[in-house]
């Protein structure tokens, strides 16, 4: 840091505070110009906290942020726009039903009194994409350019405005290889003309390809920022994951049974972009195994146990089920046949949050017999169910059964989430992220109640981001990536830094090839 | 059927379509904005309470009589006024409270009538709801030193010609450029279609929405002075429905100020036909049906409620209408 | 006994609106005529008690009131607003007519007519929501409006259900139930069952207010003691997590805005077959259907305490009219009751403010007891 160096942006020591939790703690990134800058870290590292910071959404508990050696103030979008300060955001803010042109020229228009002079824009406009090799078509709509036009748009609309500074978030998250590179060879360019570029991801082979140096952070920590040039991806990996395994399960060795659950072919449609989300991803389940799906958010997971649960329609492929095919089978049947599911999503799909506990305790049974009689529900069993799941799963509350869900704790509505789930005496557990944003002791606890479904004999299947938890529960890793299942591991026998390289897709074609191989 | 008719057929529709036109009008700027204006009918009663009030006292102090196309000018600048005033309470419920703002709408569309009538009473005293419209307000040829004409074009256009007529369609006129050929018009649009992305880009998503609903506060006054004066039976603290019609043919429009200005006049047209139907051959005569025009007064919401089920899948309804926009969200 | 506060919670942001509401109807008194304002405003609150007959009649309006209100409770608990009601109810009120004047038949299958009536207007915006996703509000006014011209043009054609056909030259208003009773010989009104003795031989009486308040109990039993009531609930609160548990949320749209319909349409048959109502063919939808929103939005959707806002309502509406020996329009009634609404919009706001707080304690509360367990473990 001594050194007079030329940063174009510094942000020094940075710490954002939330409720409950320090997303960035005393981060410090500096931009050189003309760099690409990588900010590399899991899901929920601090990542885009870091970034809203920078662009004026959130203000700082502490640290000063500096451009071009002068502290600086940044107190709303419009002040970032002001200092050329541009974002591509990782969900695109365009607006389907203009054109492409509106698109770019919205916020800072050219007009006569009022009048839009669109030709001035225009001949701007495609000054810009002939000069990066940008192609679009300034009068076709948002809603029907692909995906990587759409981009190009959001990267015109930095340009239009001058911007020098460009943050990319997670840019290639949605994009095919191809338009993977090509982004790459533009990102190039720019940094030939002087332009700085941070460049959010948690893709190490994009990071090797393109950065200059990488900041990694990890749980809101800056774990430090490194040379491209004189680092490797297995480094990068152990800075983004972290070495230090918390905490171990005991698990039993045991023999997996007959399988039970199978899954052939199957192929699920985004509900974001035109491609498919899940491709042609094949798998079994059998009883007394976990088996936990591995991958970078945003791989075709959520689509993929939607698929499986019953929440979405699938495009190809078969789903079985002890021996029935419940492909296209209902949500309640499925849950009949003796599939559970802890969601991804614990507000959306996993709590009626305005329902009490006890009401919600009995969300995938309340048609029971148990429960239910001519129509009514039987209050006096619920009530006493609900104290027994209350004791037995130890549900903190201020109220006991009839408190409201909502007031609760996330680690306490967790519980109250696999208690339900648990308890229905499930032949097949699906778990997604069944511990994220917990604390410690809720996570150990999770763990070791998905690891006696398994010892009981039941089948598990974990769909998981953290990489300690993939390494401690599974008994077989399948690593998923862009929607594919692109290998598949054993825990014992692989290494973390093994199964991040998977993640981030690069043993991709190793694994393919290796596929290959077997089949001959 | 005589061409005088045709022309007197025609006449009726404009003058009915006149103030359909404006309060779809606005009900599309407040909806592009991204506020769901049921309140409409209400803004009306308001704009027409308070035009026919300004009406009443320029015949009182004979100014109107006078100079009756100022006092017109002046009449209906007060008319959207006022609805720009009582749209506030909407904009104010939707955007600074973020209430429900179908029920905000509802609660409008009920104080109007209400205050009206209370209103009237106070002004005229008691039992004396209805407000006259004096006849000056009418424009004939002599208005333009022109002899006193018959037939097709008389009756086209002279025999119910009222300020509002021409007013309304230089209001649509401008509707069309600032929707589509302005920067305000473009960040509206914006604003109803994504209000995030338009705060991104720095545009104070608020702002453009309560420009968008004071909008449809003066049209919507405007309109119902239109109203009131199409009908020609004097202010009786209600506009019949036709905010809620305006509705239908906004939406029947497409949100759109050229398909909403054909939408009005289809849906006018149903209505004057149901006058009509007795006198035109060519049409159904439901001989043996008394009051048969109520089967033409109920077919616009009937074509709605078709058009509705139709295009459900590609409606170019705003996509944030109705949504709460917060700053905090991302 | 927390969940009492809610409760109460609930019930003190409705007093504040009615509260507000009342002080504008005063303030709008005092700014007409400030020497009457004083003798108006207690005809306005005093009036509904001051004789057993204007409470027979406060009585006899707040049962339609009761079940309108119902009605939009009923589908608020689905997450839809039916603004529809009154065009259920019209529908209603024509079915239930028809059925006394032109098939003769007693009372009680006049009222289940005006219900099947009332709930087919009602299925129409939930198919319309659940399968085409078009906003419920907008099909509900097209479908207000269709339905009074549709329920005006039958009645125009139907000659036994207008007063000239039995006698007189009336012909745009319905035929009073008396002389189709003695037609047909069949009981076509809603039994009085002696209580029109009982409150001073007020023709207004009859057992209506009770019919209400029953449908009030089962709606309630239905909302909170079934699995249905679990279901709609759940659908209404989160459609989500309603699907995720294998709830039908489409079903539960289509089925809730039918039994709202059904509802509504009873309300219509219960204020014409009283005896004392005719429809008047008009060109303005009726409020009664309208005055549903105010009263369920007053009890926060509560069926037990809709039988109390609809008190309310029913109440000052009597008032209201008493207000006009003081030349002051009862409109202003109406005027209040939108301050209501208007606030009631807000009221979910001041409540979920007052809720949240407590639930931010809660949560301490919470954080606390875990450290505690932590501390424990450790």
């Amino acid at each position: 840091m001594g050194n007079k160096e030329n940063y174009v942006i510094e942000m020094l020591n940075i710490t954002k505070e939330f409720p409950g939790i320090k997303a960035n703690d005393n981060v410090t990134l500096q931009l050189k110009k003309g760099e690409i800058h990588a900010l590399l870290g899991e899901n929920g590292a601090g990542k885009s906290t870091l970034m809203s910071v920078l662009f004026g959404l959130y203000q700082p508990e502490e640290g000063t942020i500096k451009k071009d050696g002068k502290v600086i103030k940044i107190n709303s979008p419009n002040d970032a726009n002001a200092l050329n300060i541009g974002m591509v955001h990782q969900h695109f803010k365009l607006v389907e039903c203009f054109t492409v042109l509106d698109n770019i020229i919205l916020g800072v228009e050219p007009n006569k009194l009022g009048f839009l002079q669109k030709d001035e824009a225009r001949k701007k406009v495609m000054k810009l994409s002939e000069k990066y090799k940008l192609k679009i078509d300034p009068d076709a709509l948002i809603s029907d350019i692909s995906v990587g036009m759409q981009q190009r748009v959001e990267i015109l609309k930095m340009l239009y405005r001058d911007n020098d500074i460009l943050i990319f978030d997670e840019p290639t998250a949605v994009l095919t290889p191809q338009e993977i590179d090509e982004l790459m060879n533009i990102m190039r360019d720019f940094t030939k003309e002087g332009k700085s570029i941070i460049f959010i991801t948690h893709k190490l082979n994009e990071i090797m390809a393109v950065a200059d140096r990488c900041t990694v952070l990890r749980k809101g920590k800056g774990i430090g920022t490194v040379e491209i040039k004189n680092t490797t991806k297995e480094e990068l990996s152990k800075m983004m994951v972290g070495r230090n395994v918390k905490f171990t399960v005991d698990k039993k060795d045991i023999i997996p049974g007959k399988v039970i659950f199978k899954v052939n072919n199957l192929t699920v449609p985004s509900k974001v972009h035109k491609n498919n989300a899940v491709k042609n991803v094949s798998f079994e389940v059998r009883k007394g195994e976990i088996v936990c799906i591995a991958g970078i958010d945003g791989n075709g997971q959520t689509e993929l146990v939607s698929a499986l649960t019953g929440l979405q329609k699938v495009s190809g492929g078969t789903i079985e089920f002890l021996g029935h095919d419940i492909t296209k089978a209902k949500i309640r049947n499925r849950s009949k046949l003796g599939m559970s599911h802890i969601p991804e999503d614990r507000h959306k799909h996993g709590l009626i949050l305005d329902y009490t506990l006890e009401e919600n305790l009995i969300l995938q049974r309340y048609w029971e017999p148990e429960f239910e009689k001519a129509g009514f529900i039987k209050k006096k069993e619920v009530r006493r169910y609900a104290e027994k799941l209350i004791k037995e799963y130890d549900i903190r509350s201020g109220e006991g059964p009839v408190s409201i869900v909502r007031g609760m704790s996330g680690g306490n509505q967790q519980k109250a989430i696999v208690a339900r789930e648990i308890d229905k005496d499930p032949e097949l557990l699906v778990a997604v992220q069944p511990t994220r944003g917990l604390d410690v002791g809720a996570i150990e606890y999770i763990h070791e109640q998905l690891v006696e479904q398994r010892d009981k004999g039941k089948a598990v299947l974990l769909i998981s981001l953290e990489l300690d938890e993939v390494m401690n529960l599974s008994d077989r890793i399948l690593v998923i990536y862009e929607g594919e299942i692109v290998g598949e591991l054993n825990p014992k026998k692989t290494t973390l830094s093994e199964l991040g390289l998977y993640m981030a897709g690069a043993n991709r074609n190793k694994s393919k090839e290796a596929d290959k191989n077997e089949n001959k | 059927m005589t061409i005088e008719m045709l022309g007197d057929i025609l006449g009726s529709t404009i003058i009915f379509a006149i103030p359909l036109m404006l309060v779809a009008l606005g009900g599309m700027f407040s909806e592009r904005s991204g506020v769901i204006n049921i309140a409409l009918e209400g803004i009306m009663i308001i704009g027409a309470l308070i035009g026919c009030l300004v009406l009443r006292t320029f015949n009182l102090s004979g100014f109107g009589p006078a100079h009756p196309i100022i006092a017109m000018l002046i009449t209906i600048g007060i008319s959207a006024l006022a609805g720009a005033v009582f749209s506030l309470l909407l904009a104010f419920a939707a955007i600074n409270l973020k209430a429900d703002q179908t029920i905000g709408g509802t609660a409008l569309n009920m104080l109007a009538p209400a205050f009206a009538v209370v209103l009237s009473w106070a002004i005229q005293g008691q039992g004396n709801t209805v407000i006259n419209i004096p006849t000056w307000i009418r424009m004939t040829e002599s208005t333009f030193g022109l002899a006193e004409g018959t037939g097709f074009w008389h009756n086209l256009i002279f025999k119910s010609l009222y300020l509002t007529t021409p007013i309304a369609l230089v209001i649509l006129l401008i509707s069309i450029i600032i929707l589509y050929k302005t920067k305000f018009g473009l960040r509206l649009r914006a604003c109803g279609e994504h209000p995030q992305a338009a705060a991104s880009v720095g545009i104070n998503v608020y702002k453009m929405r309560y420009a968008g609903v004071i909008i449809s506060g003066i049209l919507g006054g405007i309109g119902g002075m239109a109203y009131t004066i199409a009908a020609g039976a004097g202010f009786q603290s209600s506009v019949a429905g036709y905010g809620f019609l305006a509705l239908a043919v906004m939406i029947f429009g497409n949100w759109k100020p050229v398909s909403i200005f054909f939408a009005s006049m289809f849906f006018a047209f149903f209505k004057i036909l149901g006058n009509y139907s007795g006198s035109l051959s060519f049409l159904p005569q439901f001989e043996n049906i008394k009051d048969s025009n109520y089967i033409y007064l109920m077919i616009p919401y009937i074509v709605t409620l078709i058009v509705l089920v139709l295009t459900s899948k590609k409606s170019a309804a705003p996509k944030a209408e109705g949504i709460p926009y917060d700053k905090g969200q991302r | 006994m927390k969940i009492n506060k809610k409760a109460i919670f609930s019930i003190s942001a409705s007093l504040v609106s009615i509260l507000v509401g009342l002080i504008l109807g005063l303030i709008l008194l005092f700014v007409f005529d400030s020497s009457r304002a004083l003798v108006g405003f207690e005809a306005l609150i005093g009036t509904g008690i001051s004789t057993a007959e204007k409470f027979a009649k406060v009585l006899y309006q707040a049962a339609p009131l009761i079940l309108t209100g119902l009605s939009v409770a009923f589908a608020f608990k689905t997450g839809l607003f039916n603004i529809g009601a009154s065009g259920q109810y019209t529908i209603g009120a024509f079915c239930a007519l028809f059925a006394a004047t032109v098939l003769g038949t007693p009372w009680y299958i006049s009222l289940l007519l005006a219900m099947i009536g009332g709930a087919l207007w009602g299925i129409l915006p939930g198919l319309f929501k659940a399968h085409f996703n078009v906003n419920e509000v907008i099909t509900c006014i097209m479908l207000n409006w269709t339905g009074l011209f549709l329920v005006n043009l039958l009645i125009r054609n139907i000659p036994q259900m207008i007063q000239n056909y039995w006698a007189g030259s009336i012909t745009n208003r319905t035929v009073k139930l008396a002389l189709v009773e003695k037609f047909y010989g069949v009981q076509t009104t809603i039994p009085k069952a002696g209580l029109d003795t009982l409150f001073g031989g007020s023709s207004y009486m009859n057992i209506s207010i009770f019919i209400a308040i029953a449908v009030s109990i089962i709606v309630y039993v239905v909302l909170n003691k079934t699995t249905f009531g679990y279901e709609i609930k759940a659908c209404g609160y989160n459609k989500n997590a309603s699907t995720y548990a294998g709830i039908n949320a489409k079903k539960n749209i289509v089925l809730s805005m039918v039994i709202a319909g059904g509802i509504a349409g009873l309300a219509g048959g219960i204020y014409f077959l009283s005896g004392t109502a005719e429809y008047v063919i008009e060109k303005s939808l009726l409020a009664m259907g309208f005055n549903g929103i105010p009263v369920a939005l007053l009890a926060a959707s509560n069926p037990i305490g809709v039988i109390f806002s609809s008190l309310f309502i029913s109440y000052i509406q009597v008032g209201g009219e008493a207000l006009q020996r003081y030349q002051f329009s009862s409109e202003i009634i109406n005027i209040i009751i939108s301050a209501i609404i208007y606030l009631s919009a807000f009221s979910f706001l001041i409540r979920l403010f007052i809720e949240k707080i407590f639930s931010k304690k809660h949560r301490e509360e919470e954080i606390k007891i875990e450290k505690e367990q932590k501390g424990g473990a450790k």
